[in-house]
């Protein structure tokens, strides 16, 4: 009996260190690049009315490789400034990053008249891609 | 079967480095007070490639990099830059007439294009563009008297007049040749 339970935790822990290794050092694939923010259709007409309405944060971060592509589409019936462009109703605007570094843009949809990007290098595998895994499994969880 | 293939095609085509446009519509129309002597309207460029450019001459930073990236792109494109127009929107009318840009931006590339006009129209046209433009007070007794914060970013219009993409400030010249090559082959 005694001997079964060692046996079982022995089992666990490999389990355990087997599946940090896997996200320390497999390599991370995204099924899409975009980091999509839309303006859903009624937007104008709710901010009329006096609702305050966050769409984009002032700070976007995004990873190259992984996600590198911000992707603003307007769904709503009327031209919005959304980040650093004006985007007609029906149309998006996608920009991709192929260098880490801190992009900002002038934006009158922020109180602080600023947007920015943070593009983060592709995690090494180790310690930063797990860090990454964690991360991302936090947020998908919350 | 078809939507295969244009998808197919979609993906295989190369991609702008410029943030794009989708679909793109005509990009808005101006009439400004050219730093040639003539009306500077975007109709004049059709058949061109237009690169637009918000600033202003007394700009310490970004026009001045954004322009010499212009310029360095121009000659990277060799006999192209004929088909390529860069054109220079003032957002301080109340320095930058038409003399003081077109002496500006003559430092750069002689063939840029500059324009400017009343306040009011300026502000439409960068109304149209989704541009900001604020005056910034320098401190009491700077000899520049005020800055002025704006939108960086480049237009890259194309030869049928459509407001194509939008390159943030920063990038490098190749990247400019890159896309104004695949815009340039576009049909």
């Amino acid at each position: 009996m005694k001997r079964g339970l060692k046996f079982l935790a022995a089992a666990a822990g490999l389990l355990v260190v087997g599946a940090l290794a896997w996200a320390a050092l497999a390599p991370i694939e995204a099924s899409s690049r975009d980091e999509l923010f839309e303006i859903p259709a009624g937007t104008y007409a709710r901010r009329m009315a006096g609702d305050k309405i966050e769409i984009l944060p002032d700070t976007i971060r995004l990873t190259l490789g992984l996600k590198d592509t911000l992707l603003l589409k307007n769904l709503d019936a009327v031209p919005q400034v959304f980040g650093p462009v004006l985007i007609m109703p029906g149309q998006s605007f996608r920009l991709p990053f192929e260098v880490a570094s801190t992009y900002s843009f002038a934006c009158t949809a922020h109180a602080s008249g600023q947007m920015s990007v943070i593009v983060a290098p592709r995690p090494a595998p180790g310690w930063t891609t797990l860090s990454w895994r964690l991360q991302h499994l936090r947020k998908s969880v919350q | 079967m078809l939507s295969l293939c244009l998808a197919t095609a979609a993906a295989a085509a190369p991609k702008l480095k410029a943030g794009v446009f989708e679909p793109p519509y005509p990009a808005p129309e101006f009439a400004l007070q050219g730093s040639d002597g003539a009306e500077l309207k975007l109709a004049r460029y059709r058949g061109k490639l237009v690169l637009l450019v918000f600033g202003f001459t007394n700009c310490p930073e970004v026009c001045p990099t954004t322009l010499a990236t212009l310029a360095q792109a121009r000659k990277g494109l060799g006999p192209e830059s004929a088909a390529v127009q860069v054109v220079y929107v003032t957002v301080d009318p109340e320095r930058d007439n038409a003399a003081r840009i077109k002496s500006y931006l003559a430092a750069f590339d002689a063939s840029f294009i500059g324009g400017t006009a009343k306040p009011d129209t300026l502000a439409g046209v960068r109304k149209h563009y989704g541009v900001v433009a604020t005056k910034l007070a320098h401190p009491a007794g700077d000899p520049s008297g005020y800055g002025m914060n704006h939108s960086t970013s480049v237009y890259l219009i194309d030869r049928e007049g459509r407001l194509r993409a939008m390159m943030p400030y920063g990038r490098e010249a190749k990247d400019f040749v890159h896309d104004l090559k695949l815009l340039l082959a576009a049909k």
